[in-house]
């Protein structure tokens, strides 16, 4: 909310969270030339592009200084509707053996 | 004074409902637009995975050197435009114009580095014989899967700089208020958090290995 008590005290208090946004980003850089499998690999990205994205949407965006409520309303239904998004999968391995492209 | 203790001393209070999240409407508005370009995202995301997925020769054309560079230091910049865009929501909240101005200022010139060294790397690609439908390596959908995504973001980009420039000219001028920047900075913000899945997936998950 507009008004909370850090509200004033400049961007000092972002740069933990900066940093860390930025280590995530070193790590993975890292882990691509690392010698993990295709799919491990998609995973770890995965794992850490979702923390990035929690901490800048929870800090940067400031949505943990909202009410709860706003939370509520709002990301989980976003995240339904990408899960959704999931079902392409099964029809993108078959036409993997057809080799349509 | 917040949103909406300010639209109260305008003598609106009584012709208002109260909002259910304790922001205003703009904001609101705001967050609905953000989730929702999330969702197209994530359908360009998910339909590249499908491509990639379905298709035996995708294409791993990224070297170190220029493309992962490059995009080691989009990110950098990217993310330290969000820091500066954060100073100039709290300047703006402090009333402070000059240092709003400045903040704001820092932010445009980083998302127009941004830009550059993205038509940069485009410009790399296109001259290595990538086009939408044809390239030298393997699945000819990469090309077009690759510009369509990198696109869209660079898209954003380029919008935000500008809505930055139109918010904070408003702003000096007294026409905007503090709750105009930190909308645009929250849409500024989520361009930020693009970039961060945009990475992993189109370009990592292809950087050459010989």
């Amino acid at each position: 909310m507009d008004d909370s008590p850090n509200t004033h005290r400049g961007i000092a208090r972002y740069i933990p969270i900066y940093v860390i946004l930025l280590a995530l980003s070193g790590l993975q850089i890292f882990l691509a030339y690392t010698k993990l499998d295709r799919n491990r690999m998609l995973a770890a990205f995965l794992a850490v592009a979702l923390f990035s994205a929690a901490l800048a949407v929870m800090y940067f965006m400031h949505m943990i200084n909202e009410r709860r409520s706003l939370f509520w309303s709002l990301i989980p239904a976003t995240i339904f509707v990408l899960l959704m998004m999931n079902m392409i999968w099964s029809d993108s391995f078959r036409l993997l053996h057809m080799r349509p492209f | 004074m917040s949103e909406l203790n300010h639209s109260m001393a305008l003598g609106h209070a009584a012709n208002m409902e109260p909002s259910p999240y304790a922001i205003p409407s703009r904001k609101l508005a705001m967050w609905l637009f953000i989730l929702s370009d999330a969702c197209t995202f994530g359908a360009l995301l998910f339909a590249y995975g499908y491509l990639r997925t379905a298709s035996p020769d995708w294409p791993t054309p990224f070297k170190f050197y220029p493309s992962i560079l490059n995009v080691i230091i989009m990110t950098f910049v990217l993310i330290t435009s969000s820091l500066t865009m954060l100073g100039a929501v709290d300047a703006s909240k402090a009333g402070d114009k000059a240092k709003t101005m400045r903040w704001m200022g820092i932010t445009m010139v980083l998302g127009a580095i941004f830009a550059i060294l993205h038509v940069r790397e485009w410009a790399g690609l296109i001259g290595e014989g990538v086009r939408l439908f044809q390239n030298p390596w393997g699945s000819s959908l990469f090309g077009a899967s690759f510009f369509s995504i990198t696109g869209l973001h660079l898209l954003h980009v380029i919008s935000g700089v500008i809505a930055i420039g139109v918010v904070a000219r408003g702003f000096s001028r007294g026409s905007l208020t503090a709750g105009h920047v930190e909308s645009t900075a929250l849409y500024w913000h989520f361009v930020d958090i693009v970039w961060m899945f945009v990475v992993p997936l189109v370009y990592l998950m292809s950087i050459a290995r010989r």
